[in-house]
């Protein structure tokens, strides 16, 4: 009886006992990192526009008509929460503006039924996570420094991956991030060159309790 | 599983088969898991080495086989699960805001409202935390003088009692009187089709002796001027009050002794010598969280505050006013009256006579030599429970130790009515034959009115009637409409506190249900009333008040949460002639023998916190059970009728009875058995259907509080209790330290022991912040609100009696009893975590979930937790919980009291006691916005604002001028166990220090000396 196996069957043996092994490690490294990878982390976020009931510019109300951030978003001063504005909000300057837009007319009905809008959130930190926007305004970090510039943003994305490793970015070197407090609303402000000096010396006129930073009850409870 | 599979092949004829061993149990060994299922010791050696898991095993009814598969399969899914631990792709959320935002809502901002709880017809004031308009924790109100800031555990879960998922949310009516299920016989109306009913009804109301309305007792004055509206258009209207705990021996005994009802008030700052009759002033009186209050407040010692008070306490079961007394003397109730009859003789009070018994004579002498020495500083207090001739004897006494305006002060009666609540349901029963409408509000008389006493069939003789309840109950079944009804905290009102003092109930939140209805807004309703009951109180106030800017003042009162300048001036009430005479004829001789005492329960109260998970879990401070009630007893009363612990007993007074399981307490007199009010209703899904342990069973009209001459037997069914508390000195060291006043004074730095101080680790330097937190065990009354408090701003689940049998309660702080000095004293001790800076847990953590952060907290980081619980097993305090078994109820309507800044937990992760880190995190943040140092007494702990007896201080220890530095350098400050751990909690205690009668105190030494060396 001849043989069943010729000789190269030695070597596809070895090669597929070898493919085999590399094949599992690769696909368990790969189901690993997918927790990292894009289409977890940005969903679909990651640089494109989230679509909104009404289609507010960004662009259009805070880079060309210049109106502040805290016109709409006031709560970013002295609250946790940032906050999205009411109705009244927006019909009080387009009660008199672009009254018969089309693309207003969510904001009308709103107005005239009490029925509130309803936005796509865009970004969403995890539940165990307490981010306060009053204490980063009010000593000297910026919109501009999480959210990315909003002034170029037709409708707002997600700028950045809002991982906690991001977060410890600043947290580990907040001497590289922080600028004055009155540059906060400024999309375009420019680091200076010596940004790592002048950051320790904001550091330490806002009174930042670096070593703060970085336990977890700061920003976990 | 495969070889599970073959070795369920092998046919055992029976256990008997198996070989016997005789090897101790200790030394076995087994070489397969095989072996050790097929043990025929196995139960026994599960019984006393896996405790807990042979509990599941019995519960569950599962063979052992199937048991030690299911073990190994809860393993595997533990893997399993594992997998899903990566974070997975965030869900879309929507974000919705105002149409228009009211000015004061900053959303992520909580709001403050003050209210009031009323309980009893007497309200506490208190203040609602909201957040975007959900109240998620209530507390009490320091302006308002029955809270003094604190609160009681019964206060702070009406918040819960707000969302219940069991409450009424329908209009049900009476359509099939004849379906045999009393469930079958209503069906779902509505709001509308109920004001058609009442319309059609109010044609036979005629001049309105053909209606009437029963509430609880009440003190509103919108309620009565409301009422007094409806008798404008029907003016034999009837209102009657009815509560189970109603004060009826205070009001008879103030009547007695003055011919009429009078409001007694104590002054416990002003107290030196305090004897408490059988009284529990700390628990059970409308004025008891203040006088918690200033009862401590006197007996907080320092090295520049020495003087404090004294307090006997005369008891029929132990309580905590007796637990915190200097000398208890267990005695009868029924023979407190002979007691008290001999203080009065004593001290030539009117109406005394004979002398002390031969057991009381040493005490009664102490008592009556320290009252008169300490005269207008002296008080009597008399219980809630005791007859009227004590509560006129000790009117006498106080008068005779012309401690009135001193320590006992008289007022009017804050209540609408001091009609006695029963008479006034007597009085009901006897018109309702000739009713056509009966409005019942809140209450469930039906359960709760005297075994003799049948309200049931006088509401199914009324053609109309309708229960406003909460919950449906025993009496929503009687009337032909059931209405749901809208909860203090939905809706407006008012009333009193003991002092008379007025508050507004203001309403945070709207009704949650559409179809539920205020007290005022059914009465609004019957008169045909157009108003709102937000404008039938403001009405009333601005006419009774006629103030020149009533809008201000209005604006005002709500602030404060009281309307001020309304307490009752002071009167002086004199002691009726007749007194010696009257009291003669009224002292009955109590029988010999068996006697039951009823008391009302400190956490259910009378049965309307019955259906409340938190005060369920809760143990009770006394007898550290949860989920159940007990009827209490001395060690040779149980064996006269021959009871272990745990047995259920029979106890039959007259023709009636009921069933309670035994429980021995220390200090309980004999021949005495304590049981409690408040469980027994239909509605706890918790409580075993066929056992209620229902006191008002055997409760008649003449025996409300109890009564001796009883019988009690065991029935030899034993019944499972759930003791939180079991190990009660794990170390055998001395958790609870204790000095008398007079060794403290000699002696400041006694209750020091020498310190171990060995370490392997580097110290580290607290330069900012350092969170420290300082208990006072002198004060500390063991009420066990801080527990509720903790409950409800940290969203710590319940997770019901059969869990809490297994040990697995969640209460990020307990309160231990410790029974020390041979049982002579208590010790109440509130356990929270210790926040070691040497922490034992942190070092044996593996995934590093559990650190010190740069501020002394010890953090636990639940998204690394693992859950192998190695940090509970190292902690020497035993502060760490660990949910098992997914606890927390999702129930929508519940998610509504979470607090948004604290995490929800989930199964399988250790959690403790955070120094509430929300709260503290929220001083930083002020530091960091403000750029100032967080001022002291900013950042408070949940169970700091909840404490009554002001026993938590919580602060910076690195602040100099920090309220709990200064706790912390006095020199009976110690930490547990400092003797054999070096840990540094964070957490410190002030040793307990009593003010015991050095005579008497003496005598005991010597007594308990001799009774050692027999």
């Amino acid at each position: 009886m001849s043989q069943v196996f010729n000789p190269s069957a030695n070597t596809v043996a070895k090669i597929s006992l070898l493919a085999g092994g590399l094949i599992t490690v690769i696909a368990l490294i790969m189901l690993l990192l997918r927790p990292w990878s894009p289409y977890v982390i940005n969903g679909n976020y990651s640089g494109i526009a989230v679509a909104q009931p009404v289609r507010f510019s960004h662009e259009l109300h805070s880079g060309q008509l210049n109106i502040s951030c805290i016109y709409c978003h006031q709560n970013a001063e002295y609250s946790s929460y940032g906050g999205i504005p009411d109705t009244h909000t927006c019909m009080s300057c387009h009660g008199g503006i672009a009254v018969y837009s089309e693309l207003l007319e969510p904001v009308r009905q709103s107005y005239a039924t009490g029925e509130p809008l309803v936005w796509e959130g865009v970004h969403d930190l995890a539940e165990h996570v307490y981010f306060n926007h009053s204490v980063h305004v009010q000593n000297g970090f910026a919109c501009a420094t999480c959210h990315g510039n909003v002034l170029e943003m037709p409708q707002v994305w997600q700028a950045n991956n809002m991982l906690m490793a991001w977060c410890l970015d600043c947290h580990i070197e907040p001497e590289q991030y922080i600028r004055p407090v009155e540059e906060r609303y400024n999309f375009n402000y420019e680091y200076p060159e010596n940004q790592e000096e002048v950051g320790r010396a904001l550091l330490e006129e806002y009174g930042v309790d670096t070593e703060g930073l970085l336990t977890c009850s700061t920003c976990h409870r | 599983m495969s070889n599970v599979n073959r070795m369920s092949n092998v046919t055992l004829t029976s256990e008997n088969d198996m070989p016997v061993m005789n090897t101790p149990i200790e030394e076995k060994r087994w070489e397969t898991l095989d072996d050790f299922i097929n043990d025929p010791d196995f139960e026994q050696v599960m019984e006393e080495k896996y405790p807990r898991e042979a509990s599941v095993m019995r519960r569950s009814g599962m063979n052992r086989r199937q048991f030690m598969q299911l073990m190994g399969a809860s393993v595997a899914m533990g893997g399993l699960v594992l997998s899903g631990c990566a974070p997975s792709r965030p869900e879309q959320e929507e974000i919705i805001p105002y149409v228009r935002q009211p000015e004061e809502i900053v959303p992520g901002t909580p709001l403050y409202f003050s209210t009031a709880m009323t309980l009893g017809g007497y309200v506490t004031g208190a203040v609602l935390e909201t957040h975007e308009g959900r109240p998620h924790r209530i507390e009490g109100n320091e302006n308002h003088p029955a809270s003094k800031g604190g609160a009681s555990a019964m206060l702070l879960s009406t918040v819960l009692e707000l969302y219940n998922p069991n409450r009424n949310t329908a209009v049900y009516e009476r359509t099939d009187a004849s379906a045999a299920d009393p469930e079958d016989q209503y069906s779902v109306s509505t709001l509308a089709a109920f004001q058609e009913a009442m319309a059609a009804s109010k044609a036979n109301w005629g001049d309105g002796s053909g209606v009437a309305i029963l509430t609880q007792l009440s003190s509103s004055p919108s309620m009565q001027a409301e009422v007094e509206f409806l008798q404008e258009t029907y003016p034999n209207a009837q209102w009657f009050q009815y509560d189970p705990v109603a004060r009826t021996p205070v009001n008879d005994g103030a009547r007695l002794a003055f011919g009429d009802v009078v409001n007694t008030m104590y002054d416990f700052t002003q107290a030196d010598v305090i004897l408490s009759l059988d009284s529990d002033f700390l628990m059970d009186m409308p004025g008891s969280v203040a006088y918690a209050a200033d009862f401590s407040e006197k007996r907080r010692v320092r090295m520049d505050k020495q003087n404090t008070s004294r307090l006997y306490a005369v008891t029929s079961s132990q309580t905590n006013t007796s637990s915190v007394s200097d000398h208890a003397l267990p005695m009868r109730a029924a023979d407190v009256e002979a007691f008290t009859l001999a203080l009065a003789s004593a001290l030539g009070a009117d109406g005394g006579s004979g002398e002390f018994s031969e057991a009381a004579s040493a005490f009664g002498a102490a008592v009556v030599e320290d009252l008169q020495s300490a005269g207008a500083n002296a008080v009597v207090v008399p219980g809630e429970g005791q007859s009227a001739v004590v509560h006129a004897l000790a009117h006498a006494i106080n008068a005779a130790l012309g401690a009135v305006d001193t320590t006992v002060m008289y007022t009017d009666s804050p209540l609408t009515n001091t009609t006695n609540a029963l008479e006034q349901l007597s009085n009901l029963i006897g018109v309702s034959g000739g009713l056509e409408a009966l409005i019942i509000i809140d209450g469930n008389p039906v359960h709760d009115a005297p075994a003799d006493v049948n309200i049931a069939s006088a509401i199914s003789t009324v053609p109309f009637s309708v229960h406003l309840s909460l919950y449906r109950n025993e009496t929503s079944y009687e009337a032909t409409w059931q209405v749901p009804l809208a909860h203090f905290i939905e809706t407006w009102g008012d009333g009193r506190a003991f002092d008379g003092t007025a508050s507004v109930i203001q309403p945070p939140i709207g009704a949650l249900y559409s179809t539920a209805i205020g007290p005022l807004e059914i009465v609004a309703m019957m008169a045909d009333d157009e108003r709102s009951a937000f404008e039938i109180v403001r009405d009333y106030w601005e006419g009774e008040l006629a103030s020149s800017d009533f809008a201000t003042d209005w604006r005002r009162f709500l602030e404060l949460g009281v309307i001020e300048g309304t307490a009752f001036d002071t009167t002086s009430p004199s002691l009726s002639g007749s007194l010696a005479s009257d009291i003669e004829a009224a002292v009955s001789t109590p029988a010999d023998g068996l006697e039951v005492v009823i008391r009302v329960d400190p956490l259910i109260w009378d049965g309307r916190f019955s259906n409340n998970p938190w005060l369920q879990e809760l143990p009770n401070p006394i007898t550290k059970i949860a989920w159940d009630t007990v009827a209490m007893m001395s060690e040779a009363t149980a064996d006269e009728i021959s009871a272990r612990d745990g047995e259920i007993i029979d106890i039959t007074v007259g023709n009636n009875t009921m069933q309670a399981p035994a429980w021995v307490m220390p200090k309980h007199p004999d021949d005495s058995i304590t049981v409690m009010l408040g469980y027994g209703q239909g509605i706890s899904p918790e409580l075993d259907e066929d056992l209620r342990f229902d006191a008002y069973a055997i409760r008649t009209s003449d025996a409300l509080y109890g009564t001796a001459g009883i019988s009690a037997e065991g029935t030899g069914r034993n019944y499972e209790l759930a003791l939180v508390q079991k190990n009660m000195d794990p170390f055998d060291t001395e958790p609870v330290r204790m000095k008398t006043l007079d060794a403290f004074i000699a002696d400041p730095d006694g209750v020091q022991k020498d310190k171990y101080d060995g370490n392997f680790l580097p110290g580290f330097e607290y330069t900012g912040n350092a969170w420290g937190m300082s208990i006072d065990l002198t004060t500390c009354i063991g009420c066990n609100a801080c527990m509720v408090a903790c409950q409800s701003e940290n969203t710590i689940p319940t997770i019901g009696k059969s869990e809490v049998l297994q040990e697995r309660d969640m209460h990020w702080i307990r309160v231990d009893t410790l029974y020390i000095e041979d049982g002579d004293q208590t010790g109440f001790m509130p356990v929270p975590c210790m926040h070691c800076e040497n922490a034992p847990c942190e070092q044996v953590c593996p995934v590093q979930a559990t650190v010190h952060d740069h501020e002394g907290i010890n953090n636990m980081v639940y998204n690394r937790c693992v859950g192998t619980r190695y940090c509970s097993a190292n902690c020497p305090y035993g502060v760490r919980r660990f949910n098992y078994l997914d606890y927390t109820d999702d129930t929508l309507i519940l998610q509504e009291q979470r607090n948004p800044d604290v995490s929800v937990r989930v199964r399988g992760v250790m959690e403790k006691c955070t120094y509430c880190w929300q709260r503290i995190n929220a001083g930083r943040v002020l530091q960091a916005v403000t750029d100032e140092p967080i001022p002291d007494g900013a950042v408070l702990t949940a169970c700091q604002t909840a404490c009554p007896a002001n026993a938590i201080v919580f602060g910076n220890i690195n602040d100099e001028a920090s309220a709990v530095r200064a706790e912390k350098s006095e020199p009976h400050s110690y930490s547990v166990l400092d003797d054999i751990l070096n840990t540094k909690p964070r957490t410190t205690y002030l040793a307990k220090i009593f003010n015991p009668n050095p005579a008497l105190y003496e005598a005991q030494a010597d007594e308990s000396a001799e009774s050692e060396e027999e």
